[in-house]
């Protein structure tokens, strides 16, 4: 993987950061530099909650040789609370647990690394949220 | 002479949060493996947690750390430093801290570093932290303590060198819920288990782990504590002890005059094994998660090489507020799956194929 483009998209892939269009206030995830709803150019950082549900997924049993150490891995689309659809991996679970529908909850895991000797990309992935007690 | 340390204003803990992986592995598999089962009826640990695939002490520390956030409820750009305490960065050069600052949006105006010290690095964290926030140098520090421990295939460690641990907000006492009262560091020139550089396993001095390293730096660090704090194994509610195994603490808390039932709620170790410099931290977590205001807790930290660090804190009403703001230590206890030792050889690279 290409180290200034981890570098910089460190927020976005640690902290589920988008934007959303000042003028409509439209959320993008991953940003955008127009709004595609208005056009608009003027658009400022926004922090998903990282709260979602799956709205579908795929198991991944051959991967690139960087993926190799995950599989078999799902692949899912993420309905965010907020609105946008992002596709991430999800973690946790094994390809029997997943439904179609389920909540799931940001974590920041390991994406891959680039060889014994490269550097370790981090970023989002997804998982069964871990319930908070009352 | 005095040997504890305080703080030159009054301080404690702000927010805390555990973390442990879903996976564990069975201390009977890893016999029915080494050990065709013989030894069954004496093995350390029921089980021992271990990380996914994709977790490393980076990703753990990035998730308790998000949870002492939730607890503390303070805007991150306030903490001035992350300090990581474990044996398994998962660089050898590149802290683990700066990723983690990153990714709790600490960064950028902090102080950031790793820790080593075996077993003891996450208290060692947490004491660096109490002096940044005690001397007034800062008004928020994090502190973690965590690991991804491994033992060598077929070595007694690998019955319980586990993944875990726990990370505190130091801060202010106005808002603390536990208030610290006073600690005490003990170390000596010890070699009872290291690892040299470029090595994947740790070295061990087999009996010389215990007598002269565990149970001497402990007792040393809370009997001085208790003594300059004018202080009885009674007057605590709850007592955690570094946790190698299950009899290690029992037997160093009753030595020390601690009882089975102040021990009980932060003993994790017979259900997830040894998360090394997680260990005391986390049963520690687990120990607030269960306390009650004007509650007097005791931890008790042993690193090899070999020190221990003794600390004492008095529970605040703001535990009833923020206790269940974050996961509790149970709630990732509970959430087990076990698997075989194969999968297992598999995610800790154990298996050599290229
Ligand atoms: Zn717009």
């Amino acid at each position: 993987m290409d180290i200034p483009r981890t570098w910089r998209l460190r927020d976005q892939r640690y902290l589920l950061q988008g934007n959303q269009c000042e003028e409509c206030g439209e959320l993008y995830f991953p940003k955008v530099f127009i709004c595609h709803k208005c056009r608009c150019r003027s658009l400022k950082d926004y922090q998903f909650s990282g709260r979602g549900t799956v709205y579908s997924y795929s198991t991944v049993y051959q991967a690139a040789p960087n993926f190799d150490a995950f599989v078999p891995y799902i692949v899912a689309l993420i309905d965010l609370k907020e609105g946008p659809r992002v596709t991430a991996q999800l973690s946790d679970i094994s390809p029997g647990e997943v439904e179609i529908g389920m909540p799931v909850e940001m974590v920041v895991r390991k994406i891959s690394e680039d060889g014994e000797r490269g550097v370790i990309n981090y970023g989002y992935k997804f998982r069964p949220p871990i319930p908070l007690e009352e | 002479m005095k040997m504890n340390m305080k703080p030159s204003r009054p301080i404690g803990i702000v927010g805390y949060g555990a973390y442990v992986p879903r996976y564990r592995v069975a201390a009977a598999e890893i016999s029915r493996v080494w050990r065709q089962g013989q030894d069954t009826g004496a093995l350390p640990v029921k089980q021992k947690s271990l990380p996914g695939a994709d977790e490393d002490t980076i990703t753990m520390s990035i998730e308790a750390g998000k949870n002492a956030l939730m607890r503390a409820d303070i805007d991150p750009a306030l903490i001035r430093s992350v300090w990581a305490g474990s044996e398994s960065h998962p660089y050898a050069v590149k802290p683990t801290s700066t990723v983690v600052a990153q990714a709790l949006s600490i960064a950028p105006y902090t102080t950031a570093a790793d820790f080593e010290f075996a077993c003891k690095a996450g208290t060692e964290a947490m004491q660096a932290a109490l002096g940044f926030v005690g001397s007034s140098m800062a008004d928020y520090s994090l502190a973690i303590a965590m690991d991804t421990a491994q033992g060598r295939p077929g070595d007694a460690l690998e019955y319980t060198a586990a993944a875990g641990g726990a990370a505190f907000i130091i801060g202010p006492a106005a808002n603390s819920v536990a208030i610290l009262e006073g600690s005490i560091s003990y170390a000596t020139d010890t070699p009872d288990f290291f690892r040299r550089s470029y090595q994947k396993y740790p070295e061990h001095g087999n009996r010389f782990t215990g007598e002269p390293a565990y149970f001497l730096h402990i007792s040393n660090a809370v009997r001085t504590l208790l003594e300059d704090l004018e202080l009885k194994p009674s007057d605590f509610a709850m007592a955690v002890f570094h946790q190698p195994n299950t009899k290690f603490p029992q037997k160093v808390a009753k030595q020390l005059g601690f009882t089975p039932e102040q021990i009980k709620e932060g003993l994790l170790s017979p259900f997830i094994g040894n998360t090394y410099a997680g260990a005391s931290p986390l049963g520690f977590s687990a120990a607030l998660d269960a306390a009650k205001p004007g509650d007097r807790l005791l931890l008790a930290s042993f690193g090899s090489g070999a020190g221990s660090d003794a600390l004492s804190f008095v529970v605040t009403d703001r535990i009833e507020e923020v206790r269940f703001a974050a996961p509790t230590t149970r709630s990732y206890i509970d959430r087990e799956v076990l698997v075989d030792y194969a999968t297992y050889a598999r995610w800790r690279n154990k298996i050599k194929h290229h």
